[in-house]
């Protein structure tokens, strides 16, 4: 790829950086409890939950850091971290 | 048109012709008549640019980063230690490859604190990627700011420039100027047209910071557009020269110097000294030539070594020190001539607005024949006991 | 999800989990919209946002220095200006180019009135460069320039009160939020952008990393930070206050005790009179500002 002059990149290309395989803890989504609120869509540093047609939770696993904050903040308490297996 | 103006209004004129959108400057002695001119032209409707009216110089240059790279065309000048605050800045922009252009109204640097003219600011930031154009008159210093404008805006150079001019020597000084219409500097400079600009049609992100996996080439691409920028200064230059009869396409200019037995190197005001010697020399016999610099960054090496190539011995006048080394225009034109057995002496001289007059290019002269060299010239031994 | 983030902020960014500093970024680019330039000063934000050739803005964006982003906004609007732009900028800075290395290039944009947003994310010390003392520091933290020790208790200098300098230069709008609170830091942010003239909103960004807490704590301290009375959510309106976010009163022990930077005042052993000088800071906040909501008997 051509060097962008003047140090410069176009958007999108973070995308390039999977930062899911940080993760120790993964967030389980309890649609079945969730009031599609959103919540954890709007406290999410990442911006890594999606939503369905129905507005509820879709999160994007190969950019959730597992940080905790969507089970922690979640006021229907749907969110539950769960540790993952490598 | 011949005018009789001041070296500052000359230029400031020069500008206002340029068009700039965005002009961010601070005072500083003595670049003053020119941000003073430019707010009275932009006050009564002459000039239309924003102008902002900073509160330092390192806003001044970090206002006009900002306004080049959202894509206008932007102005500042400075001297001194506005230049030395600038720093940072200054290869801010050069490796953001922001075509941003200052004039430099050259001045010692403090301490101690001298408001009179050498060239320190300027060479001092030899190794910041900006063009550095020199003047000899006032003439010089006005054609070389349309010069800068339509070199720095070419999309193979996109670069930052200095034209630097002597400090009270020629900003405060009046001199007869061939002026140019706005009609004739239209034809030669034409709207900025940025490579690339903040733009929420077209977002950009500028300014990442880069690991070591991409320093280099960064800094690799920025010395090969410098370098570069010579044969665009040359065919600008040409054309300035075909347009309105001054020719700039050279970056280093030979007087008298063919069949020269000593040659001084000299840049700026000094030039105009060094000339009329020259041609009392003459009269006399000696065979004393003079090579001019009016492009100091890009370095001319290779005109350099060419236009020195017959003589016996070179004679470098240095308005600035490299403190603990030498003068930094007679290291550079000692490692152009690198190879060739032509003896290089240095001469640091006229430091802090100390005056230069023929007896003294004589003197040296005399002591570059008699192969005494990099020395301080002219030293007060009175002061120093 | 169609392959990109939510909002104007892409993931894949390098903040820690749970940072504070992207989540106000989401939050501030959801307000401010597509038609915005940000400028960013050296920091977090633009260090875990754009390592070459990645970058996490979606808006235009530029980064120049550490101190200068106010000045390269100035720029950037007078440009704007000439060349009849729509667009609005915005200058988002950490509390250290904002508090300290920027004061000089940010009171000058302010004094002159520029038509833009400042928004300081502060996270009260020099996270990026490794956690040292900033004029934003409160009495009493620990960092790594002002660390608690045998003969220190930390910061012991007060935090500086930056709203209420520009307001002094005559900023229209100057507000204080949180990321505890987004829809109200939304509005805010909102409010500062259309609000003609230079406009300052200062956001809490509890930061896990350099305060020494759980990611997935960030809005939990935020809100405690509030509710003891240590932080203050107000809007001003040309110099005057106008807004204040009211609590019932909670004692600092209970945010202090939750952060390994305020440690130092829990073990050994309880330092009571220094936890009373903080209560006294709270006290004196809540009667600035009138944030008590009096319960009725």
């Amino acid at each position: 790829m051509a060097l962008g002059t003047g140090c410069t990149a176009r958007p999108g290309r973070s995308r390039e950086n999977r930062t899911g395989s940080w993760r120790t803890f993964r967030p389980e989504f309890a649609h079945d409890k969730c009031t599609a609120c959103g919540m954890c869509r709007q406290v999410c540093p990442e911006g890594c939950i999606g939503e369905d047609e129905e507005g509820l939770p879709v999160p994007d696993y190969n950019y959730c850091k597992g940080c905790g904050l969507c089970a922690e903040e979640c006021p229907a308490e749907a969110i539950e971290m769960k540790k993952e297996e490598k | 048109m011949m005018e009789i103006m001041e070296g500052s209004h000359a230029v400031a004129h020069a500008v206002k012709q340029c068009r700039p959108q965005v002009i961010a400057a601070y005072p500083i002695t003595p670049q003053t008549h020119i941000v003073e001119s430019l707010a009275d032209m932009v006050a009564n409707c002459e000039l239309d640019a924003e102008y902002i009216t900073v509160e330092s110089e390192f806003s001044a240059l970090s206002a006009c980063l900002g306004a080049s790279a959202a894509g206008s065309r932007v102005y500042s000048a400075t001297t001194s230690q506005g230049l030395a605050l600038m720093f940072e800045v200054c290869f801010n922009c050069a490796g953001m490859r922001l075509p941003v252009l200052m004039s430099i109204v050259n001045r010692a640097l403090g301490a101690p604190l001298s408001i009179w003219n050498d060239q320190q600011d300027s060479i001092s930031l030899r190794d910041s990627g900006w063009l550095q154009l020199y003047a000899e008159d006032n003439q010089e210093a006005t054609d070389l700011h349309y010069l800068a404008y339509r070199v720095i805006e070419d999309h193979r150079v996109l670069l930052p420039a200095f034209v630097c001019f002597d400090g009270y020597i020629l900003s405060h000084t009046y001199e007869p100027i061939d002026t140019l219409t706005q009609e004739q500097v239209d034809s030669y400079l034409p709207p900025f047209k940025p490579y690339q600009r903040l733009d929420s049609t077209d977002p950009i992100s500028f300014g990442l910071f880069a690991s070591p996996d991409y320093y280099m080439e960064f800094r690799y691409d920025t010395d090969r557009a410098l370098k570069g920028a010579a044969g665009v200064i040359s065919a600008a230059g040409k054309e300035f020269g075909e347009l309105f009869g001054r020719d700039y396409q050279d970056l280093v200019e030979g007087y008298r110097l063919d069949d020269a037995d000593c040659a001084i190197v000299a840049m700026g005001s000094l030039c105009g000294t060094v000339k009329d010697a020259i041609d009392e020399m003459r009269d006399e016999g000696r065979k004393v030539g003079l090579l001019k610099i009016r492009c100091f960054r890009p370095f001319p090496a290779r005109e350099v070594r060419k236009a020195l190539a017959g003589v016996s011995r070179v004679a470098v006048l240095d308005k600035n020190v490299s403190l603990g080394a030498k003068g930094a225009v007679a290291l550079e034109v000692r490692d152009a001539l690198y190879g060739e057995q032509i003896p290089v002496l240095g001469y640091i001289i006229a430091l802090g607005g100390r005056d230069v007059r023929k007896k003294d290019i004589r003197q040296v002269v005399e002591m570059a024949e008699a192969g005494k060299g990099d020395l301080f010239y002219g030293l007060r031994e009175e002061v120093l006991q | 999800m169609n392959g990109e983030s939510c909002g104007l902020f892409e993931y894949g960014h390098r903040a820690c989990a749970g940072c504070a500093a992207a989540l106000a970024a989401r939050t501030i680019l959801d307000a401010a919209g597509k038609e915005t330039i940000v400028v960013s000063s050296t920091g977090c934000m633009e260090v875990f946002s754009t390592p070459y050739p990645e970058t996490a803005w979606k808006v235009p964006w530029i980064h120049s220095l550490f101190e200068n982003n106010s000045a390269v906004a100035s720029g950037i609007e007078a440009a704007l200006k000439k060349q009849g732009r729509k667009e609005k900028v915005i200058a988002i800075g950490g509390d250290g180019a904002t508090f300290d290395i920027g004061m000089l290039c940010l009171s000058g944009a302010f004094e002159r009135g520029h038509d833009f947003t400042y928004v300081c994310y502060d996270n009260e010390a020099y996270m990026n460069t490794g956690i040292q003392r900033s004029g934003a520091t409160p009495y009493s933290a620990s960092t790594t320039t002002s660390p608690a020790g045998r003969c220190s208790i930390g910061n012991p200098l007060p935090k500086k009160d930056l709203p209420a300098i520009l307001a002094a230069h005559g900023a229209p709008y100057v507000a204080t939020a949180s990321i505890a609170y987004l829809p109200d830091l939304k509005k805010k942010v909102e409010r500062a952008m259309q609000t003609k003239g230079p406009c300052y909103v200062q956001v809490h960004a509890p930061c896990c990393t350099g305060w020494g807490f759980e990611g997935e704590k960030t809005m939990a301290i935020g809100k405690l930070a509030i509710e003891t009375g240590l932080w203050v959510n107000f809007e001003m309106e040309d110099g005057k206050v106008t807004r204040v976010k009211k609590v019932v009163r909670k004692p600092v022990e209970e945010y202090l005790g939750e952060q390994r930077r305020f440690r130092h005042l829990f073990r050994p052993k309880k330092n009571e009179a220094e936890i009373a000088k903080i209560q006294a800071i709270a006290d004196r906040n809540a009667e600035r500002f009138g944030i008590d909501i009096k319960l009725k008997k």
